[in-house]
């Protein structure tokens, strides 16, 4: 048996992978709890969450960067998520939180990280006075910083949609597009609403560290959606059967990667290794795009007849692959499909084949939601609130995780479009239904527990 | 799990020409990195060169010698990448 182990080809393949088709790893994300930094001085809190995020996250960067080297895999961002900044920050008696938001924005750029998630709140059941008082400070906590992600869970299949929340959030999408205008309302771009949100998600803007998380802990998300398409490419007459296993076999190789960076990590940081998400995350780069992948099975453009079924297919196929690969496997795992962030997405909505009612079908087959969509920044609050409602039930009923990250660009109609630059891209406007779903959103209240939660 | 190993995969990949082999293996030699195998293909004009190597009584660290041999690739124009064997071990082999 020859010494070198691997068949040139392999090495080949795996080093084809990376240089031309953006293999990478997404993200490596430092779960940290910050349960321990409560304090009745909201002040005093803020300084305990900084300080331990200071402290525990200080080398991850210079890891990241020592794996990337080492092993000649790009590892795109390095990331941090803390336990949802409701609970943290309940304790103390401040009506609003945007200082807990700038000290989670110092702490994210003394370690060098992009992003940070957390400023978050579950309320899919009702709200606690920590729960109220941090989703009124999220449109200033986003305005006034650069790196914060924010989330609020406003439905699970077990315990319903809590429709009071899901109202009030679309009043604070349309103040965090407002309060962050001068940038296309880009501080949407950093909110997410959700319905099942997972608490070891790794990747932005909806990872928190959830609450029976470990003390710190190493998640991974991993990419490749150019690896896909390239494989598929090679087969352009393959059946579905022959196209799944094709698939299945890239997303093996493209998931083994992120378990080897998420144990080095770990190993590195003496922090322990949590899940890998193993997910086909677009970047608005050429050749990493979710959406070139449906149109070379046979679509003329993402958004017609069939791309429901296609994206299925692959999402289903990547997962079984993935599963293999990894010893853990979590988060959301599955297929994104943001349209800002997907040049195949972007063309398609600019071409107006690819409609918003195409996309909420979609999302019933896919990892999460409505995703990274500019709509128009006269979109009234209801009509919003009514766009989180339709997910949060499809998320409840088929017992997934969706989620809804819609920017109302102020100041802009359908037909113009936003750009908010690096991984978060461009958007065309989408159009929306006009009609009023005001008087629904009104009634407020529970909407109850679907018949699935009865499963014990 | 000890996922860390001394040995790399250093991968060459270019135009064919004269000397990419000895240019290469000129390197390693200087850095006192024993070759422990190599694998050659030419397909069409289009040379590609694996090579598996130890560092364990290398005079040099691993990112010094990823300097040099870009470097070298640079003189011969190929491209000339070093990586631990782990990836490949990794991504192949369950």
């Amino acid at each position: 048996m020859s010494r070198l182990h691997f068949q040139p080809e392999e090495i080949l393949e795996t080093i084809r992978m990376v240089q031309m088709e953006n293999l990478d790893i997404r993200t490596i994300t430092m779960g940290i709890s910050l349960r321990d930094c409560a304090d009745a001085d909201l002040k005093t809190c803020a300084t305990l969450a900084y300080d331990k995020i200071c402290r525990l996250a200080a080398r991850l960067v210079k890891v990241g960067e020592e794996i990337e080297r080492d092993y000649g895999v790009p590892i795109i961002n390095k990331r941090i998520s803390v336990t949802p900044i409701a609970m943290v920050a309940e304790r103390c008696a401040a009506d609003d939180y945007t200082l807990m938001a700038t000290s989670l924005d110092r702490a994210a750029a003394e370690v060098g990280v992009n992003f940070i998630g957390g400023f978050s709140a579950l309320v899919q059941k009702g709200y606690t006075r920590g729960d109220q008082t941090l989703i009124a400070s999220i449109p200033d906590a986003l305005a006034s910083t650069q790196r914060v992600c924010a989330s609020v869970n406003v439905a699970t299949t077990k315990a319903g949609i809590n429709m009071d929340a899901v109202a009030q959030m679309g009043r604070i999408i349309k103040q965090t597009a407002e309060m962050t205008a001068a940038q296309g309302g880009v501080g949407c771009a950093k909110l997410v609403v959700f319905c099942n949100a997972v608490e070891d998600n790794p990747f932005m803007a909806g990872a928190f560290h959830g609450i029976g998380e470990p003390e710190c802990v190493i998640n991974v998300g991993v990419s490749g959606p150019g690896v896909v398409l390239r494989a598929i490419e090679q087969h352009p007459d393959a059946d579905f059967g022959e196209l799944a296993a094709i698939i299945k076999r890239t997303a093996f190789k493209v998931t083994r990667m992120g378990e080897l960076a998420g144990r080095v990590a770990s190993q590195k940081l003496g922090v322990p290794f949590g899940i890998v998400d193993l997910s086909l995350a677009p970047t608005p780069a050429q050749g990493d795009s979710v959406a070139r992948i449906l149109e070379e099975m046979g679509l003329e453009r993402v958004g017609t007849h069939g791309s429901t079924a296609a994206l299925a297919m692959l999402n289903d196929a990547v997962k079984k692959g993935g599963a293999m690969a990894s010893t853990q496997v979590g988060g959301l795992s599955g297929a994104f499909i943001p349209v800002s962030e997907d040049i195949g997405m972007i063309e398609a909505a600019e071409l107006g084949v690819l409609s918003f009612d195409k996309l909420e079908a979609m999302t019933c087959v896919c990892s999460v939601g409505l995703d990274m969509i500019a709509i128009p920044g006269d979109t009234p609050a209801e009509t919003i609130s009514g766009i989180i409602a339709d997910e949060a039930a499809i998320g409840m009923i088929n017992r997934k995780t969706t989620a809804v990250r819609v920017i109302p660009v102020p100041g802009k109609q359908v037909g113009d479009a936003v750009e908010f630059g690096g991984l978060l891209g461009r958007a065309p406007i989408m159009p929306v239904n006009t009609m009023s779903c005001a008087r629904f959103i009104a009634r407020g209240g529970r909407i109850p527990a679907p018949l699935q939660a009865l499963n014990n | 799990m000890n996922v860390q190993s001394t040995r790399i995969i250093v991968s060459v990949i270019g135009q064919d020409k004269v000397g990419i082999i000895a240019g290469v293996s000129a390197v390693l030699a200087q850095a006192q990195a024993s070759i422990l195998d190599i694998s050659q293909t030419v397909m069409q004009d289009c040379f590609s060169m694996i090579m598996m190597v130890d560092l364990e009584k290398a005079a040099v660290s691993f990112d010094q010698l990823k300097h040099l041999l870009a470097e070298k690739g640079n003189d011969l124009g190929v491209r000339i990448d070093a990586q631990q064997e782990d990836v490949f071990r990794y991504m192949h082999r369950l």
